[in-house]
């Protein structure tokens, strides 16, 4: 398909603008002015609305396709929920901000200060900031404030610990704060080896971090004795809550003994993906680090919500303003319309159904950790690679039939990983007919892997020239 | 309700194909002892409630006339732009990780960069990140990265929010950061000119900045530049569309807030940040870019580039942690650029600065009141009241207007200063009213 730039055509216009009803103020000084227009498209409002049209529908989503991207969350993202986050569309930020302001955004931030509420009873945490925009800005946020606890209690420390099956932004998040990183390989079980985690853990360690199911949707049963020893040595205990699909309802990370949290409001709690994005981040925290938590804070005093201008101690603002609002309305309205048992089922469901993914393929794939799984299973195209086939050629197979592949590049310590997580919001019937194409996909493996490798041939484009666009980084469509 | 849709015969069959008797069974490798000791929510609700309560909420909102912008602003959305992005094939779609299935978004990220780089001057772009504030921070970090030095000048006539997330980033590392004090709302040339060494990693500025003022780049990245030292930049987008680009000015990194493009104001988020910069430095971006390739057949086709640049693949040594960012937000930046389009944005720029000149004239002639500067404005410019401005704004509040932002909160000694933001959507007798009605608080 062309560019929006190559259909654009001298003169033709899209949007009408209003007539000033003001004169026409003097020119800008010259050093000041821009000389030539930016090289915006040029298209009718029907050219702009047929091409990006057409774009969509080049792209799988959860409302085309079934979507089982481990450690995704694709999860069905409902209309209503959608529809109630543009009852708020108008407020400005800066209203609160203004004397007398608060008194009139008090809406708004009741949302804000209830879903922190929520999500702190979700998680077990004594309070939860909504600031952060996303996972990984969460998770710098949570190790800033680790980092301020520390240097409040004048501790010394240097390091931050990841198992090796973490997610990227784990470490990435925590080398952002200046902390150097200590990587626990995992154990023959699947879980962070204990002994190498008690070997590495020194005073020196100001926080370990983990998530529990971890990425091979496995529950790590020493998982209270890790946060003893970390606590014995003082160093916090982080929890990757990016997923919490597994846990709503039956495991709080606050009573397990963790001290900080964030959550992936655009997995667990429904609110859609974006094509990337935008995502929301709040982070959870144990009462003694609530008074580092980013300004402004949203409180309640004598019955009205108020932002509080003094925190001497705050590690200061993380974004611009209280957070991803539009995103943070729909898990607040999707928490509330799912309500308690709605969201122990959740859980349930979305556990049955990985089990049950796991039980149906195990004799087709290799199972590297043969227990039973939570929200998620990981499988491994070992087997296949004997006949030259990788994941990654049966994840472009499903695409051909009309599945978004599971996770293929992730976690890193198991080879040709193939991590699916189907979520609650699938039925039977859709796994079933999955189930069946993976089978294929296996027989396909054995019989004809060149057809594997020629896949996807179905879409617009087949496989395309990674080499190529990162050798001419070629990211912005010249000449201008 | 939870959207399950599997029947008790479904939940059967599937445990008889586990082998296991319960769901409950399904959760024994937790111990009892790590179980929720509480789990106490209230009880869910049907939609058509869930309607109810929420306009409810949203109805405890009162309604204002925004004169106020402080990095966010009440323009115009235009209709195609909601419903192209209501498209559920962007909405519901993940990152793009398989490109055969995900041109659709790959395409309108490149789309998306492109129009960065024009309105913007410079060669590449990331495909966003998550608020201007923010790419600020990761502005100023690539900048370190860059020139392997750990001292950075970042002018006061920054919004203070966005300082303050910088200074919130780097509070941690080894950085140095010297905040230089403006002088009537502009750049302290001289200030500047005398903590700017040859350990100075970058210099930062806003334009137009948090009071409004304008002004020519070009001396101070020459000056940078000397020292070896980067200038960024974080501009309004929507000014670019008559002021001259920080490209032309010279600036090596571009940030900005993309809200105005597109996003409603939606109480400060969701928007996006953009970063774009010159081509040598595009390995030290942050964040995800999306390269143009071609197909096994030849075909042109788009894919996530440089990613080894990124925390799945590097981890620890990533140029930064972030993994999701604001694609939707970018992809309504980039519907709304190309429904206003090339000539559209000189003339909604245009419309802007009129709008602002005219309210600029009208209260600057009430009797005590004057402006800051002489300094040519965009849209925003600031007032020095006779009194205090805090009291004032709050008397204006109370009768739905928010005339401004009063500045005693965030500079020294500004207490009497309002700065007023007119975009397109003012009309002009909202303006002639706020000037009424400012002369009757006063
Ligand atoms: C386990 C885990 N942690 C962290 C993240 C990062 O979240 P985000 O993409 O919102 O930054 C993700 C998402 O990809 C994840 O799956």
């Amino acid at each position: 398909m062309k560019l929006i730039f190559e259909k654009s055509v001298a003169g033709r216009r899209g949007l009408k603008l209003p007539v000033a009803d003001v004169p026409r103020a003097a020119e800008l000084p010259e050093n000041l002015a821009r000389k030539e227009p930016a090289g915006l498209p040029e298209v009718s409002e029907l050219d702009l609305v047929r091409h990006y049209t057409n774009l969509s529908r080049r792209n799988f989503s959860v409302d085309t396709n079934f979507y089982p991207l481990g450690s995704c969350t694709m999860k069905y993202n409902a209309k209503i929920i959608e529809d109630t986050t543009a009852f708020f569309a108008g407020s400005h930020p800066m209203t609160p901000l203004l004397p007398g302001g608060e008194a009139l955004t008090q809406g708004s931030l009741a949302l804000i200060h209830g879903l922190g509420g929520l999500l702190s009873e979700i998680t077990g945490m004594d309070e939860v900031t909504c600031q952060p925009l996303a996972g990984a800005h969460g998770e710098m946020t949570g190790i800033m404030l680790i980092a301020a606890y520390h240097r409040a209690k004048g501790n010394r420390k240097k390091y931050v610990i990841v198992p090796d099956s973490s997610h990227g932004t784990n470490p990435a998040s925590a080398a952002m704060v200046g902390y150097e990183i200590i990587t626990i390989p995992s154990a023959p079980y699947g879980d962070m080896d204990l002994d190498a985690f008690r070997a590495a853990m020194n005073g020196e360690v100001a926080a370990v971090m983990m998530t529990c199911p971890n990425t091979l949707g496995l529950f790590n049963p020493h998982i209270r004795e890790i946060c003893d020893i970390a606590h014995e040595h003082d160093a916090l205990m982080y929890y990757d809550g990016a997923n919490l699909n597994a846990i709503l309802g039956k495991v709080r990370p606050g009573d397990v003994g963790f001290d900080v949290i964030h959550v992936n409001l655009h997995k667990t709690f429904g609110t859609p993906h974006g094509g990337g994005g935008p995502g929301s981040g709040p982070v959870g925290v144990k009462k003694g680090l609530i008074p580092f938590l980013p300004g402004p804070r949203v409180v309640q005093q004598d019955g009205a919500f108020a932002l509080e201008r003094e925190q001497p101690e705050s590690i200061g603002r993380v974004a611009n303003f209280f957070g991803n609002f539009g995103v943070m309305a729909k898990a607040f309205a999707y928490i509330l319309m799912l309500g308690r048992e709605g969201l122990i089922e959740v859980s349930e469901q979305a556990v049955l159904n990985a089990n049950y993914m796991m039980s149906r393929l195990k004799g087709h794939f290799d199972l590297p950790y043969e227990k039973s799984c939570m929200h998620e299973c990981v499988f491994s195209a070992s087997r296949q690679l004997k006949n030259g086939v990788h994941a990654i050629d049966i994840a472009k197979y499903l695409i051909d039939r009309g599945y978004h592949p599971p996770t293929v590049y992730f976690p890193l310590n198991v080879k040709e990983a193939i991590m699916i997580e189907p979520t609650e919001t699938e039925s039977k019937e859709t796994m079933d007919a999955f189930i069946a194409v993976m089978k294929e996909a296996a027989e396909m493996a054995e019989k004809n892997p060149a057809a594997l490798h020629e896949a996807p041939v179905t879409m617009p484009v087949s496989r395309l020239d990674e080499t190529k666009a990162a050798r001419e980084q070629n990211v912005c469509f010249g000449p201008w | 309700m939870s959207f399950c849709p599997n029947t008790p015969e479904d939940v059967r069959e599937m445990l008889a194909a586990i082998g296991a008797a319960s769901v409950d069974e399904l959760f024994a490798p937790i111990p009892a002892e790590l179980r929720a000791k509480s789990f106490d929510l209230p009880e869910g609700v049907s939609e058509q409630e869930l309607r109810r309560q929420m306009q409810e909420l949203a109805r405890t909102d009162r309604t204002v006339t925004p004169f106020i912008g402080g990095g966010y602003y009440d323009h115009h959305v235009p209709a195609a732009v909601d419903h192209l992005s209501g498209r559920a094939e962007f909405y519901t779609a993940y990152t793009p990780y398989q490109p055969e299935c995900s041109q659709g978004t790959l395409q309108a990220l490149f789309e998306y960069q492109t129009a960065i780089c024009r309105l913007t001057g410079m060669e590449v772009s990331n495909a966003s990140l998550y608020d201007g504030g923010t790419a600020l921070a990761e502005a100023a970090m690539m900048a370190l990265r860059i020139t392997g030095r750990n001292r950075l000048l970042i002018d006061g006539s920054v919004s203070p929010f966005a300082r303050e997330i910088v200074r919130t980033y780097l509070r941690n590392l080894d950085v140095e950061i010297v905040e230089i004090a403006p002088k009537d709302g502009a750049i302290d040339r001289n200030a500047l000119a005398a903590h700017l060494t040859d350990r100075t990693a970058a210099v930062i500025f806003q334009n137009p900045n948090f009071f409004g003022t304008v002004e020519d780049l070009s001396d101070l990245a020459e000056a940078a530049h000397a020292k070896g030292a980067l200038l960024v930049a974080s501009v309004y987008p929507i000014s670019l569309g008559l002021v001259q680009s920080p490209g032309a000015m010279g600036a090596d990194i571009v940030v900005g807030d993309g809200q105005s493009l597109g996003n409603p104001l939606s109480f400060g988020g969701p928007s996006f940040g953009f970063i774009a910069t010159v081509k040598k430095y595009i390995r030290n971006l942050p964040g995800r870019i999306i390269g143009e390739t071609v197909d096994r057949n030849g075909r042109r086709g788009f894919v996530l580039t440089l990613q080894a640049r990124e925390q799945h693949i590097k981890r620890h040594k990533a140029t930064s942690n972030i993994c999701s960012n604001q694609s939707l937000c970018a992809l309504r930046g980039l519907l709304f650029l190309a429904s206003v389009g090339r000539e559209g944005m000189v003339e909604l720029a245009r419309l802007n600065r009129d709008k602002a000149e005219y309210a600029k004239g009208l209260l600057g002639k009430i009797k005590g009141v004057r402006l800051l500067n002489a300094a040519p404005t965009f849209n925003e410019f600031t007032l020095v009241l006779p009194g205090d401005a805090a009291a004032a704004t709050e008397r204006l509040l109370a009768k739905g207007i928010a005339a401004g932002v009063p500045l005693g909160a965030y500079y020294d000694g500004m207490a009497n200063c309002l700065v007023v933001t007119v975009t397109e959507k003012r009309s002009r007798s909202e303006i002639d009213l706020l000037a009424r009605e400012l002369e009757g608080a006063l």
